[in-house]
């Protein structure tokens, strides 16, 4: 191995995922010895079959969907209204100095610590969710997209003026789209994020999501189910992560070159 | 062809100090009027305020004291009347070469049609047929010059303002740059403010040199070059070339040792 030598695609991909299979390796190596007992910690097979059994009998696709649909509501809503402030705020700086103090206060504000708040003024239903979500994801998206148009290459912004730009033309044909691919890599580690607050907020004053299953198969002792559960979470996250690549990569050849 | 005239008057810049320290000096009253259609470079050290004086031509730059006009009407922001290129490389990654060089109409909302003739034109005529879907970061240094002044050029200006353009390039690149903004000149008679610290460049391509002294910039001298055009590079290697050559790098190497100095 030599610092900064790059890998082949092939290689890359043995690593990668011989990574998986020494983990998965190591967990049965330690359950199915006996050395951990089943009541804390399920055999890989086990937790494959609590799996099958959630999917199968319990409706546990439900709580999947439900669960995706907070994430994906609460996200696109803080990225909807973050986005557009954020680029305000890096191109105009008397918009910055308005909301910015506010916002870098906010974004320290854990959006687990509002639940409570919002159980009380939004009830237990789909609004309070959303709004954790929204709450944990909207100032990060905010402060890092202004972050992301005030660091505009300022020759760039000279260039478009002595191409006859005006204010507007500046926004709309070189913050924005200079700062396009970057704000997408933004919002793809907000909504990484957006995934642990929807757990927080399915584990209190919850009926559905998989949060709530987590916390039912506590009551159970069922170490089989809670890992299938923290699983799905993770292979969600890995499809949306792989997802968002490839939409960045169709949308921005030219940012990859 | 340029019918402007562009007049220079008591144009001073300096720069406000930080903390305790007095506000700096970068340029002293100069005043410089170029005519229509004149090649002219501005040849001093670094540091000279050359590029400011520039910038300030182009509006990106507001003097301290002093004014610029075009015609009478007073310089106060950057238009799409003062092209220019600058020494980085200020193509945009998002456009390819055609889009690039597109900006300017596209802001002025020309019809597509004429957007696309004018911009097909001007990839002709910087040796750019082929690359006209390429992404800059595709591009060499000498390619990316090249399409930044297509661009330029294509949005028809009153003067070119060309702030070291071909100062990242290797030599060679350079000299064939040269060249072809002779061949665009020579044929548009567009006036030129070309900012370098190359004499030789000077030298080769403008039919006025104005020295510019150690910073506090101000001109130190103004020198006519009485060679004819069409030039080409055999000019380089003539006495009258020689003579000026070393006149002018007179002027200079004395500012050269006073900036080193400072």
């Amino acid at each position: 191995m030599k610092p900064l030598v790059p890998v082949s695609t092939g290689a890359r991909i043995i690593l990668g995922a011989g990574f998986f299979v020494m983990f998965v390796a190591v967990w049965g190596a330690a359950t199915w010895s006996g050395w951990v007992p089943p009541l804390f910690l399920a055999s890989p097979d086990r937790t494959l079959a609590a799996g099958w059994s959630l999917l199968t009998e319990f409706g546990f696709a439900g709580d999947i969907a439900i669960t995706i649909f907070r994430v994906v509501g609460g996200f696109l809503i803080a990225a909807a209204i973050g986005v557009p402030l954020g680029l305000m705020m890096g191109a105009f700086k008397p918009i910055e100095a308005f909301f910015e103090p506010f916002v870098s206060f906010a974004r320290y504000l854990p959006a687990s610590a509002f639940i409570p708040l919002l159980i009380l003024w939004a009830g237990v239903g789909e609004a309070q969710k959303l709004s954790v979500i929204f709450i944990g994801s909207f100032f990060q998206v905010v402060i890092m997209v202004a972050l992301i148009a005030g660091g505009t290459r300022m020759d760039l912004v000279e260039a478009a003026y002595t191409l006859g730009a005006r204010s507007r033309g500046i926004l709309r044909r070189v913050i924005i789209p200079s700062a396009a691919p970057q704000v997408m890599e933004t919002l793809r580690l907000v909504l990484g994020w957006a995934w642990t607050y929807v757990i927080v907020a399915e584990l209190i004053g919850a009926t559905s999501g998989i949060g709530h299953m987590i916390m039912d198969s506590q009551r159970l002792l069922d170490t089989g189910q809670m890992i299938f559960g923290i699983v799905v979470i993770g292979l969600i996250g890995l499809i949306t992560d792989f997802l968002f690549k490839a939409l960045n990569r169709a949308l921005f050849p030219w940012a990859s070159l | 062809m340029s019918r402007k005239t562009l007049r220079i008057a008591g144009v001073t810049r300096s720069f406000p100090g930080r903390g305790k320290a007095g506000p700096t000096l970068a340029l002293q009253p100069t005043d410089l009027t170029v005519q229509p259609g004149e090649f002219v470079a501005i040849l001093g050290p670094s540091g000279c305020g050359k590029s400011t004086l520039l910038r300030i031509v182009a509006g990106l730059d507001r003097p301290t004291a002093g004014a610029v006009t075009l015609d009478g009407v007073a310089v106060t922001a950057p238009g799409p009347d003062r092209g220019m290129v600058f020494q980085s490389y200020t193509l945009f990654p998002w456009l390819t070469v055609a889009q690039n060089i597109r900006f300017g109409l596209e802001e002025r909302g020309l019809p597509l049609a004429e957007q696309a003739a004018i911009a097909d034109r001007f990839i002709a005529r910087t040796g750019l047929r082929g690359f006209e879907n390429h992404w800059p970061r595709q591009l060499s240094g000498g390619m990316q010059q090249r399409c930044a002044l297509a661009r330029a050029l294509a949005n028809d200006p009153e003067i070119l303002l060309l702030d070291e353009p071909f100062g990242a390039l290797d030599h060679q690149t350079r000299e064939l740059m040269q060249e072809l903004l002779l061949e665009i000149w020579e044929a548009d008679r567009k006036t030129v403010l070309f900012v370098t610290h190359d004499i030789d460049e000077a030298i080769f391509l403008a039919n006025r040199v104005v020295v510019m002294s150690a910073r506090p910039g101000r001109i130190k001298a103004d020198v006519a070059v009485p060679l004819s055009y069409p030039r080409d590079w055999t000019m380089k290697t003539t006495p009258d070339f020689a003579t000026l050559k070393a006149r002018l790098m007179g002027e200079i190497r004395d500012e050269v040792r006073k900036a080193a100095m400072a």
